[in-house]
């Protein structure tokens, strides 16, 4: 039997889908100023971060009316709460996008400490996380989801090796390179937190679909 | 621990077959809530716990439906010892044409000769203490009990159940004649009562279900589809058929 509530949620999913376009141009845009190192690249997704902020209480706000008014259960509960939460992970994504942006203009009038090689690799992987976190979300793939959640450990990996060598090769042998390491090794951090926002997601979405509770359970996952 | 069992029970009313193999367990000092639509057999399976159904012609009945280990289906049960031990509360309340005093205490006139003044009048004040009417109607125990508002009555009525000191409460609807502030004032008491007996309640209201009880029950077409804690039922049902009808889905 086809509800008007049901016209309702698929208004709210199509929202919670916009944050998560708006969040992924975000991330690939400041990367694209990185490698780019274009100041107005930069500077837009700095600016276009009030539409994500404005569009993130516009679906906290919908999701509240939606609990008062419906009093949802069961599978729409999980839904709408899920929604809510996946909503506040991707308006935190997009302010690290907003912090990568910021060490790029910090970067951008000096030269480059040295070729871009795991960086870039990095993002790759937090794009293709941020990317399958939501496709599992739309398509209620709780394989994908799973496969968001296992694929951190590489990111965590990556972003260790990134701060090894440049705390190590760098920093370490000539203090005068921390103006150009530090913003990259923050960007690095940066990217590797979107990675954990984006197995937050993954975890709720496997809650949304099946009910089961995975977040600080891993075994759950198997 | 389980205060009622059914085993495979089995109810037709003539030819209708009301309630199909229902294995469930009722635990001591708990609310449980049984839900579902109109004609599922939930009221059918409150009323075969203190055995009401029996006063409904061509009604037979299979199975084991245990009460502290004792098999009320069998026909040497005495039905005036069960039904003081099942009290049962109803959508509209019932009080007699009598006073407040004399609904309370007419349970205990029937069940005890000759029961003294005294003892009236403390069963009086105990079972109108328990459902927090005491100190609203201690002035006005000789006022006719039809007096009352719905709210109030609804509590005389439980108070006239305790009276006679059950041991398990049905309810049957009994917030349905209220309005909201009366029915989360009933809910309210239901949570003290608990502490001291087992509570059933049969409710349409599925909010009502989810905010009172402990476990829940649903039903559909004479089967108990799922049982389970109220906040695994109403978050993550197992069964689909539960998902529909709580989401407004069943139709």
């Amino acid at each position: 039997m086809e509800r008007h509530f049901d016209e309702e949620l698929k208004e709210l999913h199509k929202e919670i889908l916009t944050m998560g376009v708006l969040a992924q141009e975000a991330i690939y845009k400041s990367i694209e100023a990185l490698k780019n190192r274009n100041k107005n690249q930069a500077r837009e997704v700095i600016d276009r971060d009030d539409k994500i902020d404005a569009l993130e209480l516009v679906v906290d706000e919908h999701c509240i009316d939606l609990i008062a008014r419906r009093q949802p259960m069961a599978g729409d509960l999980r839904f709408i709460t899920t929604g809510m939460k996946i909503n506040a992970e991707l308006e935190r994504i997009a302010d690290l996008a907003v912090d990568i942006a910021q060490r790029v203009l910090e970067l951008v009038d000096k030269p480059l400490l040295k070729p871009l090689v795991d960086i870039p690799k990095l993002s790759e992987i937090a794009q293709n996380m941020v990317r399958d976190s939501i496709d599992a979300f739309v398509k209620r793939d709780v394989s994908l989801a799973k496969k968001v959640v296992l694929s951190d450990e590489e990111a965590d990996n990556l972003r260790n090796l990134v701060q090894e060598e440049l705390i190590n090769d760098y920093m370490a042998k000539d203090l005068a390179t921390a103006p150009r390491a530090v913003p990259l090794l923050l960007i690095a951090r940066h990217l590797e937190r979107i990675c954990d926002h984006t197995t937050n997601i993954a975890e709720d979405v496997i809650y949304m679909v099946e009910g089961k509770v995975v977040k600080h359970h891993p075994e759950e996952l198997k | 621990m389980a205060k009622v069992i059914t085993k495979d029970l089995n109810l037709w009313y003539s030819g209708f077959h009301a309630l199909k193999s229902v294995n469930s367990a009722f635990e001591a000092n708990k609310i449980t809530a049984i839900i579902g639509p109109s004609g599922c057999g939930k009221s059918t399976l409150l009323r075969v716990f203190n055995r009401m159904n029996d006063l409904i012609e061509g009604v037979r009945t299979t199975g084991k439906v245990l009460i502290d280990d004792a098999d009320i289906i069998d026909s040497k049960i005495d039905l005036v010892t069960l039904r003081k031990k099942v009290g049962m509360v109803f959508q509209r309340p019932n009080p007699f044409a009598l006073s407040i005093y004399e609904n309370i205490v007419f349970g205990e006139r029937i069940h005890t000769d000759r029961p003294t003044c005294d003892k009236l009048d403390k069963i009086a004040e105990e079972s109108l203490r328990s459902v927090l009417l005491w100190d609203e109607l201690k002035d006005k125990l000789r006022k006719p009990a039809l007096g009352l508002s719905l709210e109030q009555k609804q509590r005389l009525c439980i108070a006239r159940l305790i009276a006679v000191k059950p041991d398990i409460l049905l309810m049957d609807e009994p917030c349905s004649a209220l309005d909201p502030l009366g029915t989360g004032r009933i809910e309210e008491l239901m949570r003290e009562l608990k502490n001291k007996y087992t509570i059933i309640i049969v409710t349409h209201n599925m909010q009502q279900a989810a905010r009172v009880s402990d476990e829940t029950g649903f039903m559909l077409l004479g089967e108990l589809i799922e049982f389970g804690k109220t906040d695994d039922i109403f978050t993550k049902p197992k069964d689909k058929r539960t998902e529909d009808y709580i989401t407004g889905r069943y139709g």
